[in-house]
């Protein structure tokens, strides 16, 4: 301990209308660290680390980037503090006005001095790194979902951020693919140090990118430990669910 | 009458003024709300219009979808409105033998009114309904909580240069169609109605003044702002799918041809 945690939720609570998603959500991520959100599908894990970047606003609770307080900043604060994050999000949000390598170089073209043909050269390498070739001139309506995924992906990580979010990296993709993903995410750990956070419902993927894992369910963190310990975690909730059952505490509606 | 009966009259009557300061209090707040959000979206599409380096590309490529596009809409829209205006005003003028003042009617009618009104309206339609329905679906894809995630304002990138397009092309627009009626007019007129075609021209000319012209683009320009911000105020808070997008898109066209009109009255008792 001692060492400032790079993003802290402090009993985090948001409701849309009627329906209560986060009932209190307290989590810390150690700067460097891979952490990884798991949770059955609906249970608000998107909502969460969308209050991590100042998309959304917690009703009650406190949200710290690098021990400053998300809720606190005024527009130029927020738009600082988020040239620190790159996000990919769940549906990849590419903007289907533009083509592949001006999605990818959007925020190089916004907050750096280049010229066009180094924003492309960065973005194609990006590219490359996500497994694609000879996409960066299509627009995005032309890619399949798997494609659309990595460009988010590419888009993310083009900044070299400090702080990664990233919304599902591996869901439609082929296992080799998201093997090449998962190796993807390591080596952005490994070489640039980035903080990450991952959402997953892919537990081979989840027990090779994480130092820890978080379990949300019913709006709480139930549990947080490395992958070895999440493993061996007694909480029958927790079993249940990385051991993909049908029965047990964890009841599913048919 | 007995005293509970009676009672329970009072006790209705509370009942039903209570359900209607509720609803109205409802539906005030949410007005109130609605008008907030709507001049802190204004505020901010200034500052951010004005404000430099102006984002040339982008604004050049909106007036382009804006302005260039509606083109052969407004002329279709002028051209028709002004032949129209000559004949129903020949009809009018003939039966107190007034019918030499056609141009005249047609070019301040074209300039002052009809010029103005109906390129917004046909602007509203056509991009307004454009506007509201590609943010709506931005909103609705999360690519404008992805423009936040990469720093940039989505007021400045998406709406500034939509207001300024809009702003700009609708008089503009205007400029065209004034002329296009004016023709049309002028077509009719002559070649239908028999007119003289110098005493035509000269009619038409004569009494028109520069503040005709100049206070019919200001008018434009007004509904020009009007447009987009209601369009893109449509856009950019659109929820649920879809279905969300063409609520967003029927609304932002209804109430910018709403707003036209209504502001278009205030607006000649301001001017004229
Ligand atoms: N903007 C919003 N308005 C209203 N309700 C919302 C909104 N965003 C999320 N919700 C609701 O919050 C709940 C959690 O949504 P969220 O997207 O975080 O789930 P998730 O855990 O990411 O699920 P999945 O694994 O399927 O992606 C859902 O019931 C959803 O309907
Ligand atoms: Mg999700």
């Amino acid at each position: 301990m001692g060492e400032e945690p790079k993003i802290k939720l402090v009993d985090v609570h948001k409701a849309f209308g009627a329906k209560v998603v986060l009932k209190g959500v307290n989590l810390a991520i150690r700067s460097g660290e891979s952490m990884v959100v798991i949770g059955g599908s609906g249970t608000g894990k998107s909502v969460l680390i969308k209050h991590m970047i100042g998309l959304l606003r917690p009703d009650r609770g406190r949200v710290f980037v690098d021990g400053v307080e998300v809720e606190e900043l005024d527009e130029s604060g927020l738009v600082e503090l988020r040239k620190k994050f790159g996000m990919l999000f769940q549906g990849a949000a590419l903007f289907d006005s533009l083509t592949v390598w001006e999605n990818v170089g959007f925020g190089l073209k916004r907050h750096m001095k280049l010229r066009d043909a180094d924003i492309k050269g960065i973005a194609v390498e990006k590219l490359r790194m996500v497994g694609l070739r000879n996409v960066e001139d299509l627009m995005p309506s032309a890619l399949s979902g798997g494609m659309r995924k990595r460009v988010g992906l590419a888009r993310a990580i083009a900044m070299d951020p400090e702080i990664i979010l990233y919304d599902e990296p591996t869901t439609g993709l082929d296992p080799i693919m998201a093997d090449v993903i998962n190796d993807l995410i390591i080596k952005l750990r490994e070489e640039i140090h980035a903080t990450s956070v991952a959402i997953t419902h892919d537990m081979v993927s989840a027990y090779k990118i994480a130092d820890r894992i978080a379990m949300l369910y019913q709006g709480e963190i139930q549990a947080v430990g490395t992958p070895d310990e999440i493993r061996g975690c007694d909480n029958p909730i927790v079993q249940q669910f990385i051991h993909g059952r049908a029965v047990g505490p964890i009841r599913v509606d048919v | 009458m007995s005293e509970a009966k009676a009672f329970l009259r009072v006790g209705g009557f509370v009942a039903v003024a209570r359900f209607f300061v509720e609803a109205v209090g409802t539906v005030g707040v949410a007005f109130l709300e609605e008008a907030g959000r709507i001049v802190t979206l204004i505020y901010q599409t200034l500052r951010w219009s004005i404000r430099r380096p102006f984002d040339v590309r982008n604004i050049l490529r909106q007036c382009e979808a804006i302005g260039v596009n509606s083109i052969p809409v407004i002329l279709i829209t002028a051209v028709f409105t002004g032949m129209v205006l000559a004949y129903q005003s020949y009809t009018g003028f003939k039966r107190f033998n007034a019918e030499s003042l056609v141009g005249t009617v047609v070019a301040l009618s074209m300039t002052r009114e009809l010029g103005p009104v109906l390129t917004a309206l046909v602007l509203a339609g056509r991009a307004g309904a454009a506007m509201a329905a590609e943010l709506g679906t931005m909103k609705v894809t999360e690519q404008i909580d992805a423009l936040l995630t990469l720093a940039t304002n989505p007021v400045k990138y998406l709406i500034a240069p939509r207001f300024l397009a809009t702003v700009i092309m609708l008089p503009a627009l205007t400029v065209v169609a004034d002329l296009l009626g004016i023709i049309g007019g002028y077509f009719v007129g002559v070649n239908v109605l028999d007119a003289n075609p110098t005493v035509y021209i000269r009619r038409t000319t004569e009494y028109l003044k520069v503040d005709d012209i100049v206070n019919g683009l200001i008018k434009a320009a007004v509904f020009g702002g009007i447009i987009a911000i209601v369009s893109c105020d449509r856009g950019f808070y659109t929820e649920g799918g879809a279905e969300g997008v063409g609520k967003a898109t029927m609304s932002a066209v209804v109430l910018s041809m709403m707003l036209i009109l209504i502001s278009n009255y205030f607006l000649n008792t301001v001017l004229f």
